[in-house]
Formats: C-alpha cells, sequence, structure tokens
C-alpha cells in the first residue's frame, strides 16, 4: 500500500477478492464445503451399500429383545426382557466404574511410588523406580492377562474358600462380603454425616480467620475427624444400630447373597492401577523435581518443616506441571478400560460391540455409538481437569 | 485393538465401495478361496503345528476350491473368533463362512447373509466336572456357566435358565479357548456350547476322563456354510458343492471308486460324473466338478468318519447326520 497519501483522503478500496481477509475466509468455506461433502457422500454410501447387501441399519435395534446374559450388572438387567439399549447402559456403567475406581486408586498409588523415587532412603528410591520401569515397559494385555490367571490360580476353589470371620469369602469365583440392609431410623445416619461435613467446613474457616488473625493454629484435623466420623457414629447408636447384613451363603454351586466382586473386575482393576501408577508416578516426579531446589530452600530458612514444606511450598507448585500430563493418564486409563474384552469383564466394548453387534450385525450404527460415547467420557474428563488446571495456574499480575 | 481395526476397516469398506457381487469371478480371478474357518476347534477347523488345516468344515472349503480350481490346496483359511467372523464375510474379507455357524433366520435376513445348507446337525450341552455329581442339566440352577460370547449358544443359555426358573450366572469370554481355559481353572461349574464343541473341547482338558457331558441337548444348531447375500450365482456353487458331496455317499461314489464310477451306466451316476448331461456347466463350473470333489476331497461320509466320526480323536456317533435313507436326516436334492 503506498504510503505517501495525504492525510484526511478516504482509504484505498482494493477489489475485494485481493482482500486477505475475505480470501481466508472463501478458502476455508471452501474447505469446509468440501471436508462436509466427503462426510455425506461416504454416509449416503454407506447407507446404499448397506442396504444393496441386506443388512438392517438404523436404531430400531435399541428396543429390541436383547437375550443374552450379562454377569455383573449394576442396574437391573434380564436376559428375557431387557433390551439391547439396556444392555448399552449396563456396558458403560461397568466401564466407568472401573475406570472411575482405576483413576482414584492409580492416582493415589502414582502419588506415593512418584514422591518414592524421590526420597533419600536409597532403598525405597530404588524400589520405586525399579517398580516404574517394570511395568511400563511391558504390554498391558500381556499384564492383564498374566493378573487375571493369577488371580484365578492363586485363589481357592469354590468348596475350599478362604473364609474371613463376619461372613467374608473368598475365592476364585470372587470375593462375598455381606450386604448393608437399611432398616428404618437410619436414615438420621447420613444426615448427622451431613451435619458433620458442614459442622468441619465452618470450623475450618474460622480457625483460618482465626490463625490470620493471631497467628494460633486450631487443631481442625482432630475436631474434623470427631465431626464426621464420631457424630454419625453416636446417632447410630442412639438410633439402637438399625442395620442388618444379607449374609453370603454357600448353596449347592456357588456363593449367594451379599456383595459380589467379580475375579475379572479385581483383575482389570488392579491391572489398570498399576499400569497406570506407573505413569503418573513419573509425571509426579517431573512436577516435583520442576519446582526448583530454591523453594525448598526458602522455605526451610523461613522455618517451615519439610512437611508443611511439601504440602504448601512444593505441591502446589509441582501440580501446574502435573495436571495436563495427568490428564491424559486419565484418558488413557479409561480407553485401555476396554481390553476387559480379553479377561471376560463386562465392559461397554465386550458388551456392546461384542455380543450385541454380533447379535445385530449392525456394526456401523454400534461402532459409532461407542466411539462416541468414548469421545464424551474423554472430553468431560478433560473438561474437568482443564477447569482444575486454570484454577490452579499461576495468576500473574 | 486389531478387531477394532478390522470393524473401522469394515464401515470404511462400506463407505467406500461394499463387497464385490461377482465372487466366483473374483475368486477364480485371484486364483485363491478365502475360507473363513474356526481355527481352535479340533474335528472342524484346526491347523496342526506345520500349518496343516484339518475338520468338517476345512474340508468343504477345501471341496469348494476342488469345483472351482480343480486343486484342494487353493484355499486360504482366516481364523475367526465368533464374534468377528460375520463382519469378515460382510466385508469382502473372506468369500465364505464355514464356521460352526448356527443357521437363524435373523442371521438369514438382517446380517445379509445366505446360508447355503447344513454340513452337521448339532445342538447345544453342557460339560462339567463329575466330581460336581450333576445328572442332568435341570440341576444347574445358580451354577456358573463359562460361555464364548457371540454365539447361539450365549442366547440359548439365557433362554434354558430363564424357561426353567433356574437362576445363571454366566462368564463371557471373547473365544472358546479362554472360556474353556476359565472352566478348566474352577471359574465355572459348566462349560456349554455345541455338543460336538464339547467332545473336542474335552480332549484338550488337562484331565479328559474328570469331566463328563450333560445329555441334555438344549437346542437345534444346524451348521453350515454361509455366503454374502445378493450373489446368486455363488450362493449356487457353494450350495452345490456340499449337496455334492451328500449325494456322493448316497450314490456310494466315494474318492477310492470314483475313477470306476466314470464307466457307469446308472444314469444317477452318470449325470452326477458329468458323463451323461452339462449339469455342472450351469452351476457356472465345469462338467467334472463333482468328480474333482470327490476325488480330491471325498464325499460327505467319508469326510465325516475321517474329521468328527471314527476316525479322528473325536469318534462322534453320526446320529442325526446320517443320510435320509439311514435314519438321519442329511439329504440333499438330485442333480438333474
Amino acid at each position: 500500500m503506498p504510503t505517501d497519501l495525504p492525510a484526511g483522503s478516504p482509504p484505498v478500496r482494493v477489489a475485494f477478492y485481493n482482500d486477505p481477509k475475505v480470501r481466508s475466509i472463501a478458502y476455508q468455506v471452501t474447505l469446509c464445503v468440501i471436508v462436509g461433502f466427503l462426510v455425506f457422500a461416504a454416509f449416503r454410501n454407506a447407507i446404499y451399500n448397506l442396504e444393496r447387501a441386506h443388512i438392517a441399519s438404523g436404531f430400531g435395534f435399541w428396543e429390541h429383545t436383547a437375550g443374552f446374559d450379562i454377569s455383573q450388572t449394576l442396574i437391573q438387567f434380564d436376559s428375557a426382557t431387557s433390551s439391547y439399549g439396556r444392555a448399552f447402559w449396563v456396558g458403560l456403567l461397568n466401564t466407568l466404574l472401573v475406570a472411575g475406581l482405576g483413576i482414584v486408586f492409580a492416582t493415589i498409588l502414582g502419588f506415593i511410588i512418584g514422591i518414592a523415587r524421590l526420597s533419600t532412603n536409597w532403598l525405597v528410591a530404588k524400589a520405586a523406580s525399579g517398580y516404574v520401569e517394570t511395568i511400563r515397559n511391558l504390554p498391558l494385555l500381556l499384564q492383564l492377562l498374566f493378573w487375571y490367571n493369577a488371580v484365578l490360580k492363586a485363589l481357592p476353589a469354590i468348596r475350599e474358600s478362604f473364609v474371613v470371620p463376619g461372613g467374608i469369602y473368598l475365592n476364585n469365583r470372587g470375593l462375598f462380603i455381606p450386604q448393608p440392609i437399611f432398616q428404618s431410623g437410619f436414615g438420621w445416619v447420613p444426615i448427622a454425616l451431613f451435619v458433620g461435613i458442614v459442622g468441619t467446613i465452618v470450623y475450618y474457616v474460622r480457625a483460618r480467620r482465626k490463625q490470620e488473625r493471631t497467628g494460633e493454629q486450631a487443631p481442625v484435623f482432630l475436631v474434623g475427624l470427631a465431626l464426621v466420623i464420631g457424630l454419625p457414629l453416636i446417632v447410630f447408636a442412639i438410633a439402637r444400630f438399625p442395620l442388618a447384613f444379607d449374609y453370603p451363603k454357600a448353596n449347592r454351586f456357588n456363593i449367594a447373597g451379599g456383595i459380589e466382586v467379580l475375579p475379572e473386575f479385581a483383575a482389570l482393576l488392579f491391572g489398570l492401577t498399576i499400569y497406570t501408577a506407573a505413569f503418573i508416578a513419573e509425571v509426579v516426579r517431573a512436577g516435583i523435581s520442576a519446582v526448583t531446589r530454591g523453594q525448598t530452600e526458602a522455605a526451610y530458612s523461613l522455618g517451615f518443616r519439610p512437611g508443611p514444606t511439601l504440602r504448601l511450598i512444593v505441591v502446589p507448585q509441582a501440580m501446574r506441571v502435573i495436571i495436563p500430563p495427568l490428564t491424559s493418564q486419565y484418558l488413557n486409563l479409561t480407553k485401555n478400560s476396554s481390553l476387559a474384552v480379553a479377561i471376560g469383564y463386562p465392559d461397554l466394548v465386550q458388551v456392546f460391540t461384542g455380543t450385541v453387534l454380533n447379535n445385530t450385525g449392525q456394526a456401523v450404527e454400534v461402532v459409532a455409538i461407542t466411539m462416541a460415547v468414548y469421545l464424551t467420557i474423554s472430553l468431560v474428563t478433560s473438561l474437568g481437569m482443564n477447569i482444575y488446571n486454570s484454577r490452579i495456574a499461576l495468576v500473574e499480575r | 485393538m486389531k478387531r477394532f481395526a478390522s470393524l473401522l476397516a469394515f464401515a470404511l469398506v462400506i463407505a467406500a465401495h461394499g463387497a464385490s457381487a461377482q465372487t466366483l469371478k473374483a475368486v477364480t480371478d485371484r486364483g485363491i478361496l478365502n475360507c473363513g474357518a474356526n481355527g481352535t476347534l479340533a474335528g472342524f477347523g484346526l491347523p496342526d503345528a506345520q500349518g496343516k488345516w484339518t475338520g468338517l468344515d476345512v474340508d468343504v472349503c477345501r471341496a469348494i476350491a476342488a469345483a472351482v480350481f480343480n486343486d484342494a490346496s487353493k484355499v486360504k483359511f482366516v481364523p475367526l473368533s465368533a464374534k468377528d467372523r460375520f463382519t469378515a464375510l460382510q466385508s469382502g474379507e473372506v468369500d465364505v463362512l464355514v464356521r460352526n455357524t448356527t443357521w437363524t433366520s435373523s442371521r438369514d435376513s438382517s446380517l445379509g447373509l445366505s446360508f447355503t445348507g447344513v454340513d452337521y446337525y448339532d445342538g447345544q450341552g453342557f460339560m462339567v466336572r463329575k466330581s460336581l455329581k450333576v445328572n442332568s442339566a435341570l440341576e444347574l440352577g445358580d451354577a456358573s456357566v463359562c460361555v464364548q460370547q457371540g454365539t447361539t449358544t450365549e442366547l440359548n443359555l439365557a433362554d434354558y435358565f430363564h424357561a426353567h426358573n433356574m437362576k445363571l450366572k454366566s462368564v463371557t469370554f471373547a473365544t472358546a479357548n479362554e472360556a474353556v481355559k476359565a472352566y478348566d481353572a474352577g471359574r465355572c461349574d459348566a462349560y456349554t456350547t455345541d455338543a460336538s464343541g464339547l467332545y473336542a473341547e474335552r480332549l484338550r482338558l488337562a484331565n479328559s476322563n474328570d469331566h463328563i457331558i450333560l445329555p441334555e441337548i438344549i437346542s437345534k444348531e444346524p451348521l453350515g456354510p454361509a455366503v454374502r447375500q445378493g450373489d446368486d450365482k455363488w450362493f449356487t456353487v457353494v450350495k452345490w458343492v456340499l449337496f455334492a458331496m451328500i449325494n456322493a455317499e448316497e450314490l456310494g461314489i466315494t474318492s477310492k471308486n470314483v475313477d470306476e464310477m466314470m464307466k457307469s451306466t446308472n444314469p444317477d451316476v452318470k449325470r452326477f460324473v458329468g458323463t451323461e448331461g452339462n449339469y455342472g456347466e450351469q452351476i457356472g463350473l465345469t462338467k467334472d466338478w463333482a468328480v474333482r470333489i470327490i476325488k480330491l476331497v471325498g464325499n460327505y461320509g467319508e469326510v465325516f468318519e475321517r474329521n468328527v466320526g471314527q476316525g479322528s480323536p473325536l469318534k462322534i456317533d453320526r446320529g442325526l447326520n446320517k443320510l435320509w435313507n439311514k435314519g438321519g436326516i442329511q439329504y440333499a436334492p438330485p442333480v438333474r
């Protein structure tokens, strides 16, 4: 553009097709149209081809009776009356159960191992690094098969179950524990628990204010413990223990009643936790190492003891480095749970893209739904972690 | 993951062009038949240490190759799990599926498959440990049952327990191997599959004498070859290969005497071996199509005895699979 225009003259008009802004919009619109057309063409083609091959299409199968049995169902499922749609929800809940518990346990174990790797105790540090190097270098599928077979082989047969006093049975069919049955009057216990939690929060806030004002510390932990656990216990006792148990009982073949933890579930949860914890340990170690030594030294010189230094100075700063890669590990764990198919745990992939797909023959729909579900779970996990990350991110002034 | 990839590939294939409608031409051009087989079931489809496949279903594939190429070895066997088999056929990965697959109405309709016949009449049974002292499947209430996923077996099992008001605890595995292994490890009280499969799997257990097969047969399982819908010519070829094997047994034509039979004056035999008429060409093959099958593979009786009958470790009685005029229900329409 000429730069020697007299002041106040109107801007030079350029032909619209030479305007870089218009051009870039035009390119993007064209690209979108092409991609959209390709997707549409593939979709239409697929429908045409399925029709030509006489393969059923559409989502009508969702309401059809499933007719097969599922070993672990968190919601009511009956093979003779429940639908494929219901089987989908059973599978999805099983996936969420194992993924959710796996994330919690892997995080706890991962943090312990990660911190242990940085320990000044030679044995602890070496044991932790041995764990990490062994576990993360073996394929997960192999580990799952190992744990499943180890679980089955190591546990006694059903007739030689370990019996723990109190009605707990352990054998190669699973772990059977008494199921609590809440009787009338039990409703006060959760209310007491809620009151205890609220009381603890109020006490914590007040103690914090008092500390800021006077510098005196209050026994928040002990008071909180008394409120959260003690209060419900007292209410429980006053209501004269309104709780009964459905004890597992051995019948001719199996153990019936109570809560049943399947060996498939245990092996999958164990395998996923152990495997992912190795990666989380490395993430944690990297995060802590990223906080400069000077921070610790500064804290010590201010008179902080090692515990509060770690808790108040190092970990909050390390979290900023830890959270993004930790999110990836959570996503990996969720997706890896689909390896359940190898050891007979009825997760979404096993139930839905296994039996349902095979019985309905509708591969395209079933696989599309499954992919959409994993995508949704992953995006929701990422969203939650991103929100947390932005809250703890360094606030620059 | 491999399975997921194959499903994705299937979706892409479906989205792109769909499977070919001229299978016979495609097979001839390729020079080899792609046959979906079991791969882990003795008597029906199992490769040995040298990679040589044997089995009743495997021999049906060989018979198709014999009829098309005059060479029974021109078959590539693709081992498939129960739940992947239909996808493999639909996507065109295999030309024919002969994998102890039960003929049902929904598979004939919504899966887009056509079953061409029945090469083995089977029924579902249960295997249990002798030490359990169970004598009937009706005593299995509350029992844990190991079962393979994606099979009619899985559905029949739920139906049977429901119909008899028994509580079922099924444990489902992707492959028969895993299901049997779990049963052997004591995870389940019973293992269920087609009776023929039970005999085959029992042989592979550590102590096969510790296990019994219960007398109840709880379902009809007509096992047979399947092809894709929409290719009538190929459907006819596969259908008549099996019919030829059954007809040959009925006419007394075996792999040993087929050359003498060429000189036979019996009009049924003459039509069959192609010395009269051109029935093979009408099917889309050659005049001597049936002779090729019998010479290179054998008739139905020979194939049965060799793979699952008295000539095999399974020693299964022919039962329903005897010819219709010998007390069974194996029956083939005539060549004429």
